[in-house]
């Protein structure tokens, strides 16, 4: 517990010398504790520093740092603790409807005056088939002048869940945080644990890991090339896509038994193996999903009518993106060269020169096109990955240790890096902690957003896809 | 664009033929609409989704059943934004306590008769969230549940065997009355 360390790397936020990864409250019985992630530019490791909240205070990140805001407003709803010198403290999960809810009902959003500014009130239930979120839109005629997101209604308090769990049981949970990443969540919590552990994972184990990872990436950037398209009012290539999309999950379901590849990758290696079938299955289909994937791409950027909305809409400044440390096709499409498979390498990326693509003009179009560079790129780790299969065993026993242990991992999934943060002792979890990119995609909407016309917002608003659940927790 | 729309009225369609489903499978995920009583209701359902604290995974599926493959509006079911619009409340999620108030007031706001699926694991029994401080439970501790789909999350291809044995029952019955 060391405060001097905390307020060093706190000012170092301050300096951009350092990229926050999160900050997170524990509570033993009367004792409250904050616990601080960092990773230095270019450096391989994650920092972690923890210090004591006596008298449930503690001294602000966020005051020099704006995204360890909103992680501050829940470390004060959640854990009782005081953040000194924060500059929002409003309730951020507690909206006033749990049995113990400290907040009230009433919610103060931030005011935006002017003549002629009104607001629009958005959500929690939106008109698609989407996740709840409220939306509050500053707006003078079309413009949008202010934007304020307020989540937490799908807070299931997962990690209160996960502590105390025997370590599978609360794998089962971290595959729940957030559907759409399910592989990367356990991904990320299984390599925590093994840190925590010592324990080295099967060759075979790490690449299956891969190959499902690769997979949601795929997925999942099909899927949002399409969802985009459509919001720009060109339904056709979603069509498309969400059949691409359809094949893959059929393709993940044939070889592995799951479409979304839920509860497979687990502490210690993955609990379903590849037969020849499975790996001829990929190695024929990938190919096929990929070049007609190549004739919408074609249709993408040929089409002049869908080129006018996405390009130049909802540039996101890449200082801001820099700031708030937006990983994942956000920040990459902002000029942000940063991804944890080349840049913090794990197995099985560790022998895979990966590529990152970067885009600087910051547009919804940029944020297309980072995804189309990263299918092309995950196909072709697929394929590599699938020619080099190594033959060993899946999965290893977790040992049967008595003494508290921590580990933490940073896994890329497909919207950005996710941090896993575990405190393990006899089998079971004492603590966990685990950081959806998203925290930092929800301010960089509000920024992005900023005067756009508001009928541009579902379109700028599908290309962050945010996660609400991977927030709420 | 040419060569793909020509493209695709000459490959011949990829939406897959209907799921067959049997009497005892029909009777069995419709276990819970006793409260169906004989009036003719249209072959016809808006259904308005509302996720009260998924992990967005059942979204996912939700959303494939609009793919070219399954092709949910060939059934007369339609995906619709207003619960004004709307027959049928598909609710994901395992309740949460800050979403109890919204999925309420929607409910509210669709005109009777109307019908609620509890869709996937959480819904149908609080799930994983079943013991968690923040989340209500099962649908059925909020709402009157006519239609369980369980599955974490549950294919597409079972989402479709639940909603057509919905359609499929009220084609012969509908509400009783109290809710219409
Ligand atoms: S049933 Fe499973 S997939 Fe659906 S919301 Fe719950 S945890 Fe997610």
């Amino acid at each position: 517990m060391n405060s001097a360390r905390w307020e060093d790397v706190t000012t170092n936020l301050a300096d951009h010398a350092t990229t926050f990864i999160a900050v997170w409250g524990e509570r033993n019985d009367e004792s409250g504790a904050v616990n601080l992630a960092v990773r230095r530019k270019g450096e391989r490791s994650i920092e972690i520093v923890s210090r004591s909240a006596p008298d449930s205070h503690y001294p602000s990140v966020g005051r020099h740092h704006p995204s360890a805001i909103l992680m501050e407003r829940v470390i004060q709803d959640v854990h009782g603790l005081v953040a000194d010198g924060l500059p929002d403290t409003r309730p951020w999960l507690d909206h006033g409807f749990w049995p113990h809810s400290r907040a009230g009902t009433s919610y103060n959003f931030k005011p935006a005056f002017g003549p002629g500014v009104h607001q629009i009130p958005v959500g929690p239930v939106h008109a698609g088939t989407i996740e709840p979120g409220h939306f509050r839109f500053s707006v003078n005629g079309e413009i949008i002048i202010r934007l304020e997101a307020r989540l937490g209604y799908v807070h299931r308090d997962v990690l209160g869940l996960m502590r105390g769990k025997a370590i599978d049981d609360a794998a089962t949970l971290v595959g729940r945080v957030s559907g759409d990443s399910t592989v990367a969540y356990a991904f990320a919590f299984a390599r925590a644990v093994e840190q925590a552990l010592d324990l080295a994972v099967p060759a075979r184990a790490s690449a299956l890991r891969g190959i499902m990872a690769e997979l949601e990436r795929l997925a999942n950037h099909l899927g949002d090339f399409g969802a985009i398209c459509n919001d720009s009012g060109f339904a056709l290539l979603n069509i498309h896509a969400a059949v691409l999309r359809e094949r893959i999950l059929r393709l993940a379901a044939l070889v592995f038994g799951h479409r979304l590849m839920m509860d497979f990758i687990v502490p210690g290696g993955v609990l379903r193996d590849l037969n020849e079938e499975g790996a001829t299955a990929l190695k024929s289909g990938l190919p096929s999903v990929l070049a007609a994937f190549g004739r919408l791409v074609d249709l993408y950027e040929k089409t002049a009518s869908l080129q006018d909305r996405v390009v130049g809409t909802g540039r996101l400044d890449p200082a801001v993106a820099n700031l708030l440390g937006c990983g994942g096709y956000v920040g990459r499409a902002a000029g942000q060269d940063f991804d944890a498979r080349r840049d913090m390498p794990y197995a099985p990326y560790d022998g895979i020169a990966v590529r990152v693509p970067v885009f600087n003009s910051a547009d919804v179009d940029a944020r297309v096109r980072v995804r189309i560079a990263e299918i092309h790129e995950s196909v072709r780790i697929l394929l590599s990955l699938l020619g080099t299969m190594p033959k060993s065993s899946i999965r290893v026993a977790l040992p049967n240790d008595l003494t508290a242990r921590s580990g933490s991992a940073l896994v890329e999934g497909f919207r950005g890096d996710i941090f896993a943060f575990v405190r393990v002792c006899g089998g079971r979890l004492s603590d966990a902690f685990v950081r959806d990119p998203s925290w930092f995609l929800w301010p960089a909407l509000e920024a992005a957003i900023e005067g756009n016309i508001v009928a541009d917002f579902p379109l700028c608003n599908k290309s962050f896809n945010a996660a609400y659940a991977g927030c709420d927790l | 664009m040419r060569k793909t729309l020509i493209e695709s009225l000459f490959r011949g369609k990829l939406t897959e033929p209907a799921p067959h489903l049997s009497d005892e499978e029909k009777s069995a995920l419709i276990g819970t609409m006793n409260r169906l009583a004989q009036r003719r209701f249209g072959r016809s359902l808006a259904i308005r989704h509302v996720d009260a604290g998924s992990c967005n995974a059942c979204e996912l599926e939700i959303v494939a059943l609009n793919n070219a493959l399954y092709d949910l509006e060939r059934f007369g079911l339609k995906i619709v934004a207003s619960p004004r619009h709307a027959d049928v409340l598909m609710v994901t999620g395992s309740l949460t306590h800050n979403m109890g108030a919204a999925l309420r007031l929607t409910y509210d706001a669709m005109p009777p008769p109307k019908w609620v699926v509890a869709t996937g694991d959480c819904a149908c029994t609080g799930g994983l969230f079943a013991q968690s401080p923040v989340c209500i439970g099962a649908l059925g501790q909020l709402l009157p549940v006519d239609l369980h789909i369980p599955g974490c999350p549950p294919h597409p291809a079972m989402l479709l065997r639940g909603l057509i044995t919905l359609i499929s029952c009220l084609g012969d019955v509908a509400h009783e009355s109290g809710r219409d």
